[in-house]
């Protein structure tokens, strides 16, 4: 057990590299209650989330969920987040190690008509991942779990237990995120846990969600963004939507107008040595930036993959770099995103 | 499981295997299974000389990287080159197969520092408490 965001977390329960499997070949599910809730009423909600984040709020739909991120003035990433379209409210589930900072951000800054409640304390969040989750759980619910799109969410019961039900995830697979009352949490997971065989589901930790993630070429906050990282600087433009107005949105143009800004690229590691976290990136003898991600990746047959802030002028793919570990340079060369793509 | 009888530990969980002049390195049970999956080894060349306690390799699994001191000084004359091919070996056979560098001992005093097993397992009990 590991301490993180004031919860003690489990990095793995029976190894990492089984986890990561389990939830690519069948299913996965993961303890995620230490991420911040906050819910969000009133008539003026969707255009005050609008005003902090640069993906589009107000056109959701009902049900609809959406990735977003809350810039700051200089357009960096505060951070990322889930904002989902509920009845009559709105579910913002943001990083826990950033909940205290938004909490405060956002409790300073709620107009009149809007209110914000921080349910994080109250509520518990566990992900069904992996190809077999729909099977796992749809035995379990009154709700019809292929009437929920990717990116939906419907309310419902698990179990008996009343829950949010959105099929969302952070592992680039098919799957769900159940939110439930804090005190029902244990009773879901033990009622989960007795379904597992079915289908093969093993309970899996922070180690596995964080290959899973970084082969999915999704970003983890601190990592492929931070306050020094934008949106666009991490790859990500397509939630990036100038047409609105929203802080940071000026210097958000001015980067894209601009188009020097260093940004984030995939790498595969030419040799059997890992990159990790921190590393320096060199072109030639030129330091061009730094590793902020790194992991042998199982899905690309133990491949080392990662990903790396350099200068704009090294992000083709094909690009051949060099990582120095331990003193020693070791080649790479610059990818695509994402590193795997599940089979529809 | 308990350390083997056959051979002296340190506190950073490396064993080494006295043989008259010469010296097996490996890391402890305790330590592969507090790793989880190893995927890369990283060890010294043949000749390479190392001193007691210095850092002389590393040991990495998914997510941490970490590294492996010298238990005595010496001269390698030998490394594991299966394990560098294999490193899930060092999971499933840490004591044997898994072994990580040979040495050619160079103060045999140096082994007075060292844990014996029933040490060791004492000191695995009072870090897992």
């Amino acid at each position: 057990m590991s301490p993180f965001g004031g919860f003690l977390m489990p990095i793995s329960y029976s190894g990492i590299i089984e986890e990561h499997n389990a939830v690519r070949e069948a299913a996965g599910m993961f303890d995620l209650s230490h991420m911040g809730q906050f819910i969000v009423r009133g008539d003026g909600a969707a255009p005050w989330l609008d005003s902090m984040t640069c993906n589009d709020v107000a056109t959701m739909k009902p049900h609809q969920a959406r990735y977003n991120i809350f810039t700051n003035d200089r357009g960096g990433a505060m951070d990322d987040a889930i904002i989902y379209r509920l009845d009559g409210r709105w579910l913002v589930v943001v990083n826990a190690s950033n909940a205290p900072k938004m909490w405060s951000s956002l409790s300073a800054s709620v107009p009149s008509g809007v209110t914000i409640d921080d349910r994080t304390p109250r509520s518990a969040l566990i992900a069904l991942q992996g190809p077999r989750s729909v099977e796992l759980l749809q035995p379990l619910t009154d709700v019809d779990l292929s009437a929920v799109k990717y990116y939906y969410a419907a309310e419902g019961a698990v179990a008996g237990i009343p829950a949010e039900i959105a099929r969302t995830g952070y592992t680039g697979e098919d799957g769900f995120e159940l939110f439930v009352a804090a005190g029902a949490a244990e009773k879901l997971w033990r009622r989960l846990s007795q379904e597992a065989g079915r289908v093969g589901m093993i309970p899996a930790g922070l180690g596995a969600r964080d290959v899973l993630r970084l082969e999915a070429g999704m970003p983890l906050y601190g990592h492929e963004l931070e306050e020094d990282i934008s949106p666009l600087m991490a790859g990500l433009d397509w939630v990036v939507k100038l047409g609105k107005n929203f802080k940071g949105r000026d210097a958000l143009a001015a980067q894209a107008a601009e188009k020097r800004y260093r940004r984030i690229a995939g790498f595969v590691m030419d040799g059997k040595a890992p990159a990790r976290a921190g590393y320096a990136v060199f072109s030639g003898d030129d330091r061009i930036g730094e590793v902020r991600s790194g992991s042998p990746a199982p899905s690309l047959g133990g491949k080392n993959i990662g990903t790396a802030l350099v200068s704009a002028d090294a992000t083709a793919p094909g690009t051949k770099l060099e990582v120095e570990i331990r003193g020693q340079r070791h080649g790479c060369q610059v990818v695509p995103l994402p590193f795997y793509k599940r089979k529809k | 499981m308990p350390a083997p009888t056959d051979r002296l530990y340190t506190k950073e969980h490396e064993w080494v295997k006295i043989d008259g002049p010469t010296a097996t390195f490996g890391i402890s049970d305790h330590a592969q299974s507090a790793l989880g999956d190893i995927v890369y080894v990283e060890l010294p060349k043949p000749g390479a000389s190392l001193s007691q306690g210095n850092p002389i390799g590393v040991v990495e699994s998914v997510k941490a990287v970490s590294d492996i001191y010298a238990p005595i000084s010496g001269t390698v004359t030998e490394v594991n080159g299966a394990i560098e091919d294999d490193p899930a070996k060092v999971n499933a056979d840490p004591y044997d197969t898994g072994w990580l560098v040979k040495i050619k001992i160079a103060n045999p005093d140096e082994a007075k520092s060292l844990l014996d097993a029933a040490a060791y397992d004492e000191l695995v009990k009072a870090e897992e408490h």
